[in-house]
């Protein structure tokens, strides 16, 4: 009997605004240890909290991207647990009201695109964090993060695969980076995964689920669910019973291990935040977000095939990032003869020799504009697509243009059929055996011609008045 | 002077008959005389009251007085305060010192106002009688065998004794109130979300309110205009609340044309009789003075109490949370690991009633009981508030008695918690319902001061200062003082 997997996920998404989603605290990453913190969000007597109105609006735009509904008025609430690095005994957070519910994120399948629901988004508060390392039996804290605001993203269990569940959150990470609601660095924690998962032969209830908690890189997810699924079906099939509980992925080990079962889980004692009143906005201010939306990488993929003819393969390469997208089109703009020549050349040639540097698109010392130049060039003939490359090379060292590397490096492309004439002259007389055996019938011989005049001419010679010269002297 | 009023003190000061430092002085000779016996104060630091009010005068020589220059006023240990500790009254803030000032606390300062010292309290201002303080209870006045109330009763014993012409408290389901009640001054509740809560140290957020304990109700009016305000550090603190002439409000002669609403359900057999007969007698005054007396009824209230003690105690056991040893306050000796030092630390640091509430709002919050509790209080809470709305469609005020009995026994109740919760059985329905009260001295039973309580719509206080006032001018009652503290007048 097969197996049915059933994946659930949440994710953690840190909001990046200026200041913590209650205090006036800075929110940048990396500072002194408690240096960023204010009686406020080290949870001193007395000192109470105020929304950070950008979070909402953030978390707002959030919910307009994935076609969700938002709730012109949501609550806070107080989710309560003792942790030394939670100052207040409590997280602000959203249970009952959340600000977003009821969205969906399409993914491409080979069975073609699958509509995965997002039950809600909710805001809530970051907790500090707990060092252990390197200080031999105490335990320090650092309450930097404490306060950051975060959006909670939370999925039906529609995802039947780790390779669903990895096409999700590969989408929502785009679409929370292209709205530039967060950094969404997962090294940085930004944006942080737990998945619920489950398994049960196929028609059957829902099994028992585990939670895999805290998770910060798509190829972990992966590992951590694929594990997951094979020791819950091993525990069935061995006549055992899956255990609820929160596990822990070790990346080293490559195994999941119990972090703390059922029986001592939390009672967090929800309650309505008595120290915010509730959330209103009015539907004009959600209209006025929505005005403000970016293109979404959903949208810009099918514009890009069936504006510029790009493949499916060249529309989603180019719509990794907003950057990325906003580059390609500046360089049609600026080269619209032809759009599928500039996505391969963006994707491939530039793209390529930008890894090459560990650099990002929005890092390239070579403008759109530039590119754009080199590829006017080979369509007016004045140098070869082969010879270009070469070109683009020496534009990214020394950032010089297009035209003045030709010139330097003597590189316009030999287009004269009296040159290209006496070089092939000059190929055929030192290769009399090569032409008698091509005249005998052995057409292949034909690009060894080519090959021979190119190199006589240092790539420069015409490439295509070649091929007709050659076919016409060889007669 | 001990007993004289803020604006008495005020007109001499303007006048130029006492200097700051010479009406400091005074009231801090007071202090060293008399707090001993009292335990009013759990915190003085003479010096820098004396240079508060040489400030103070120095100020007043190079520009016009600020609308409190010079005033002595004495705050609860629950206002944070840079200067010195703030503890709450309890011992898990064991060392704590704020480094900032609650909202109402800089008000002050900005106003000229001098600072005189940390006033007694019951822990976490969870009693009514002042005997859960983790300093010891303090005394009555009137009688040095009775509790003065609570839990504002530092406070109200250190006004009433004169030791100081007024303070500060805090009312969560009439710790203002109560004790104004039990040592005969006037305490003011104002509406919630008039004065910010911002540095007062949360005992129930949702109904925590600041408020002045003073002799007159001009006094209170005085502080009350100073201290409210909307605060952008306080999401509960009302931008735009509607507003009038604090100090105008209490220039009323007469009530013609008052309706005053007398709940039935505040007349109740059980209570004192002679807090009946004083608090009859009072009405019966403002009939005379033009008011017209109208009998209402307040149906929910007999359940005010029940919800009261599953909000409050639901909310304090989340906001005594912070207090688990990591970052301030008291943490015990040598634990064993988080989970030991976190139930030693809080064992050691919470006295006995604290503990009851946070294990009552624990239980009530806890899943399962939620729905039964918690959300069954709330219902009650919103029914409360719609008999005050109703009530306010036939009347102006409200007047009640504010305790139904007058001070008792230290030590009488104190192993009988539901008892001892009773006494706030007048005071709390306000609070429920976010509205205004006002407690004013009215009479004396078995010796002790009576009170009467005035309730008004939300954000209408004028209309209670006006009553009072009005009762005030009529009577003497707000002129009496303990003659055992008298010292020269």
């Amino acid at each position: 009997m097969s197996w049915e997997v059933v994946i659930g996920l949440e994710v953690h998404c840190q909001i990046n605004t200026k200041t913590k989603a209650f205090c006036g605290c800075s929110t940048e990453f990396g500072a002194e240890p408690n240096s960023q913190t204010c009686p406020v969000c080290l949870g001193m007597p007395g000192q109470l909290p105020v929304l950070n109105d950008e979070a909402a609006r953030k978390t707002i735009l959030t919910g307009l991207a994935i076609n969700a509904n938002i709730n012109l008025e949501s609550k806070f609430d107080r989710k309560n647990y003792f942790y030394p690095d939670l100052p207040k005994g409590y997280q602000i957070s959203q249970f009952a009201v959340p600000i977003v519910e009821g969205g969906y994120i399409d993914i491409p399948t080979k069975d073609g695109e699958k509509r995965l629901g997002v039950t809600r988004i909710h805001m809530e508060e970051d907790a500090g964090k707990s060092m252990h390392e390197g200080l031999d039996a105490v335990s320090h804290i650092d309450l930097n993060r404490s306060g950051i605001p975060l959006m909670e993203i939370v999925s039906e269990p529609d995802m039947r695969s780790a390779d669903e569940a990895i096409a999700y959150l590969k989408q929502l990470h785009q679409i929370i980076k292209f709205l530039g609601v967060s950094g969404a660095d997962m090294e940085k924690g930004q944006f942080r995964c737990d998945a619920n998962v489950s398994v049960r032969r196929k028609g059957e209830p829902l099994g028992t689920r585990t939670e895999m908690k805290n998770m910060n890189s798509f190829r972990f997810i992966k590992q951590a669910i694929e594990f997951e699924v094979l020791r819950q079906i091993e525990i069935i099939e061995d006549g055992g019973e899956v255990k609820q509980e929160s596990r822990l992925w070790d990346s080293v080990k490559n195994e999941s291990r119990s972090m703390r079962s059922k029986e001592e889980a939390h009672d967090y004692r929800y309650f309505p935040e008595p120290d915010l009143p509730p959330l209103r906005v009015t539907q004009e201010e959600v209209d006025n977000i929505k005005a403000g939306m970016p293109e979404l990488p959903n949208q810009l993929r099918k514009r890009f095939e069936t504006e510029f003819g790009l493949s499916a393969y060249d529309a989603d390469v180019l719509t990794q990032t907003q950057a990325l997208a906003q580059w390609y089109e500046a360089l049609v703009a600026a080269h619209p003869a032809n759009p599928k020549q500039c996505a391969n050349w963006l994707a491939n040639e530039l793209l390529g020799r930008l890894k090459e540097l560990g650099k990002d698109i929005s890092e390239s010392p070579i403008s759109a504009q530039a590119l754009a130049s080199l590829l006017d060039r080979i369509a007016d003939n004045t140098i070869s697509g082969k010879i270009a490359k070469d070109v683009l090379d020496a534009m990214m060292e020394s950032g010089k243009d297009v035209d003045t590397i030709i010139d330097e490096k003597g590189l316009k492309q030999v287009s004269d059929t009296g040159a290209i004439d006496s070089m092939i002259q000059e190929v055929l007389d030192a290769n009399p055996g090569q032409v008698e055996a091509y005249k005998g019938g052995q057409d292949r011989l034909f690009g060894f011609f080519v090959g021979q005049v190119m190199k006589a001419s240092k790539g420069k010679a015409n490439p295509a008045m070649v091929n007709q010269r050659l076919k016409e002297l060889l007669g | 002077m001990p007993f004289r009023s803020l604006s008495d003190i005020q007109a001499q000061l303007n006048a130029g008959e006492r200097t700051a430092v010479e009406v400091a002085q005074l009231y801090l000779d007071r202090i060293k005389q008399y707090n001993d016996d009292l335990n009013a104060f759990v915190h003085i630091d003479a010096e820098h009251v004396l240079a508060q009010a040489q400030a103070s005068d120095a100020y007043r020589a190079d520009h016009e007085p600020r609308p409190l220059e010079g005033l002595p006023i004495a705050v609860k240990d629950i206002f944070c305060t840079q200067n010195g500790p703030t503890r709450c009254c309890s011992n898990i803030l064991e060392g704590f010192e704020a480094p900032y000032d609650a909202h109402v606390i800089t008000r002050l300062k900005e106003a000229g106002a001098v600072l005189v010292g940390k006033t007694n309290m019951d822990e976490f201002a969870m009693g009514s009688s002042n005997e859960t303080s983790a300093f010891g209870g303090c005394k009555n006045p009137w009688n040095t065998d009775c509790i003065p109330g609570g839990s504002s009763g530092g406070s109200a014993v250190a006004v009433a004794a004169g030791l100081t012409p007024a303070a500060l408290g805090t009312d969560t389901g009439g710790s203002i109130r109560q004790p104004a009640a039990l040592t005969g001054l006037v305490g003011l509740k104002p509406t919630y979300g008039r004065i910010s809560r911002r540095g007062i140290i949360a005992f129930a957020s949702s109904l925590d309110q600041a408020g002045p304990m003073t002799r007159t109700v001009k006094d209170a009016a005085l502080l009350t205009s100073i201290m409210s305000g909307h605060d952008a550090g306080d999401a509960t603190s009302v931008a735009d609340a509607p507003n009038f002439d604090w100090l105008t409000a209490c220039e009323a002669k007469d009530m013609k044309g008052l309706k005053i609403g007398k709940p039935k359900e505040y007349f109740i057999d059980g209570m004192d009789e002679e807090v009946r007969a004083q608090v009859e007698a009072a009405l019966k005054k403002c009939e005379d003075m033009g008011a017209e007396i109208v009998d209402i009824s307040l149906p929910h209230t007999e359940y005010a109490v029940a919800a009261y003690y599953v909000i409050a105690p639901s909310e304090a056991s989340t906001n005594l949370s912070r207090y688990d040893a990591v970052r301030f306050g008291h943490r015990c000796d040598n634990p064993e690991d988080l989970e030991d030092m976190y139930a030693r630390s809080r064992d050691e640091g919470f006295g006995d009633e604290v503990k009851r509430r946070i294990l009552t709002g624990t239980f009530a919050l806890s899943s399962g009981y939620y729905d039964a509790y918690y959300l069954k209080a709330q219902k009650v809470r919103t029914l409360i508030s719609q008999d005050f709305k109703e009530a306010f469609e036939k009347v102006d005020v409200i007047a009640t008695p504010t305790s139904p009995i007058p001070a008792f026994k230290s030590g009488e109740k104190t192993e009988d918690p539901l008892t001892m919760y009773l006494s706030d059985i007048f005071t709390i329905a306000v609070n429920l319902a976010g509205l205004p009260g006002l407690s004013q001295p009215c009479g004396f039973a078995q010796g002790l001061p009576v009170g009467l309580q005035w309730i008004a719509p939300a954000w209408q206080e004028d209309k209670i200062l006006a009553a009072a006032s009005a009762y005030e001018n009529a009577t003497d009652w707000h002129n009496q003082h303990p003659k055992e503290f008298g010292g020269e007048t």
